[in-house]
């Protein structure tokens, strides 16, 4: 029974007159919409797909032994730099925007509560993720995305192994144990960067600043620019091991592997942001009803 | 020191089984009404130019690509029915030599070959590391080589680790995908000789894929050969021949001939056409 047949292809309206020119140009138009929405919802479904088995990987067995640690080095302590100097950085320079204003409004003792407030709710989060997706999402895709065109993949599937149990679970894992420390991280570094440039060189009284910093920046602040970490890390891992699994043949594959899984994280970071803020502001409403936050 | 202990062994039983097989990528057709049955301790070459499905008809056979239709049977059983721990089990029945040898870089050879061992057995450290420096003794690599990387060995050395690794699990079919490419002569002939050397000491079936006749002629009990479906009629079958590699020389179609002596003919032809000279 042979089940091979090709779907026919459309063939175009012959004749050069304008209805035929017209009705060919909308025909391809609609064809090539067709085709990209296509394509977009196949990849979201294997992206789907490939988020349900690494959680079923990640429920039904433990990782292989020597295969998280590993994970656990390379997206957590070699990160861990690069993220602590963002942090300060960012937080020097919200001291440095926010000085001009506040100093006009004789309020600058008020600018402690505004740095932290905005580093531990979004700027901290935000930007330790998209310091990760950078230094680790990309690099998962052009690992996996190697190994991939280099049919370590298939070795590992031709030995009887899972590669999303072998390869994906130790990365998401990894990144998704790691990513609130590594925010909690930012989130430090941009307090003391903040309060050491608003202190140390604007001259603001110190006790004001963080006095005010307490009375504003609660526990719950902190609490939700974590829980959106965790799904910052998650988005990071899958999104970069799915792009190295579906990398195209040779060296330009991996190098678009290793591109798009930056520029998808980044995306789904932005997108998940705004997702969580919205909800935790409806949280944050329910427990607290009278609340308000500063910024 | 052996792994398993013998499967039953229904010698009048094909050990794999292809029947009616299609595969397809997107608009590309790939093979097409494959039947192939390959017995218990046969070497089957398959040979043909690039892009005839070689490689594909080896991937499916292990179950890494799915065939749009057809079925494959391994020991009298349907791969695409097997759940997926039980395919796990089956595949380590198989070992799978690839092109490029395909050795994992972040580990070194010792944990290369190790790693079905330490995958799918309850060996020792100790054990499996003389297992380890057995198959690679086996392929004429010294012990010192167990702490390299990948990187650091030739060619050569990778494939020859490849054939350790595949046999490590001591499978009862070997799957070798163009064991000879970019190999020099010499290094070419060793692999040819390892592969003899494999059926040799282990009861094992071994399909080569391979456009290297002198590798076909030498390792192989039996050669089929495929042709590139773009060039074929629809009524025409893919294989071409099926038979032994001594009479391949005299086979009826041109087409076959024209494949093993290295003929171009009309190739030239059609490129001087595309190229417009």
């Amino acid at each position: 029974m042979a089940t091979d047949a090709a779907p026919t292809p459309w063939k175009p309206v012959e004749g050069n007159g304008l209805s035929a020119r017209l009705m060919n140009w909308v025909a391809n138009w609609i064809a090539d919409l067709g085709e990209i929405v296509n394509t977009m919802i196949l990849a979201l479904g294997d992206m789907a797909n490939f988020t349900m088995a690494t959680l079923w990987w990640l429920v039904m067995r433990r990782p292989y032994r020597g295969t998280l640690l590993p994970s656990c080095y390379q997206i957590g302590v070699l990160s861990l730099p690069v993220v602590a100097l963002t942090g300060v950085f960012i937080g020097m320079v919200l001291a440095v925007q926010s000085y001009a204003q506040f100093r006009m409004l004789g309020m600058e003792t008020r600018m402690g509560a505004v740095i932290n407030m905005s580093l531990v709710r979004e700027l901290g989060p935000v930007l330790a993720a998209t310091m990760l997706a950078g230094r680790v999402g990309s690099a998962m895709a052009a690992e996996l995305g190697t190994m991939r065109v280099t049919e370590q993949i298939d070795a590992l599937s031709a030995m009887g192994a899972n590669p999303i149990h072998y390869l994906v679970v130790p990365r998401f894992l990894a990144c998704l144990v790691l990513i609130p420390a590594l925010t909690t991280t930012a989130d430090f570094m941009g307090v003391v960067g903040g309060a050491f440039y608003s202190i140390g060189l604007l001259d603001i009284d110190s006790h004001h600043y963080w006095e005010n910093s307490r009375q504003f920046v609660g526990l719950f602040d902190l609490f939700s620019g974590l829980f959106k970490s965790l799904f910052f890390g998650a988005a990071i891992a899958l999104i970069g091991c799915h792009r190295g699994f579906t990398c195209d043949p040779g060296a330009e594959g991996v190098g678009k592997a290793a591109t798009s899984a930056f520029v998808l994280s980044f995306v789904a970071i932005l997108f998940l942001d705004l997702l969580l803020a919205i909800l935790l502001e409806q949280v944050y409403v329910l427990i607290w009803p009278g609340g308000a936050s500063l910024v | 020191m052996s792994l398993y202990s013998a499967p039953p062994n229904d010698s009048s039983k094909p050990l794999i089984r292809l029947d009616d097989l299609h595969v397809r990528f997107g608009q590309q057709r790939v093979l097409r009404g494959i039947n192939l049955d390959v017995p218990r301790g046969q070497t089957l070459a398959v040979i043909g130019e690039s892009g005839c499905g070689k490689t594909v008809l080896l991937k499916t056979i292990i179950g890494l690509v799915r065939p749009t239709s057809g079925t494959v049977y391994f020991d009298g059983r349907d791969l695409a029915s097997l759940k997926q721990d039980d395919l796990a089990t089956t595949r380590t029945r198989f070992g799978f030599v690839f092109q490029q040898a395909a050795l994992f870089d972040s580990l070194t050879i010792g944990q290369n070959v190790a790693f079905p061992l330490r995958r799918h057995t309850d060996y020792t450290e100790d054990e499996i590391r003389e297992i380890v420096v057995m198959r690679l003794a086996e392929v004429g690599l010294p012990a010192s080589v167990v702490q390299k990387k990948p990187a650091e060995l030739s060619g050569g050395m990778r494939k020859r680790v490849g054939l350790a690794r595949a046999l490590a699990m001591e499978p009862e079919v070997v799957l070798y995908d163009e064991p000879t490419t970019g190999l020099d002569p010499i290094m070419s002939d060793v692999i040819n000789e390892l592969i003899l050397n494999t059926r040799r000491h282990h009861p094992v079936a071994g399909i080569v894929v391979t456009h290297d006749m002198r590798t076909a002629q030498k390792v192989a009990d039996r050669v089929v050969m495929l042709y590139p479906l773009a060039r074929l009629r629809d009524d025409e079958p893919q294989m071409l021949y099926d038979g032994p590699p001594s009479e391949i020389e005299q086979a009826p179609d041109p087409r076959v001939s024209q494949f093993v002596r290295g003929e171009a003919r009309e190739r030239l032809m059609e490129l001087r056409t595309q190229n417009g000279s």
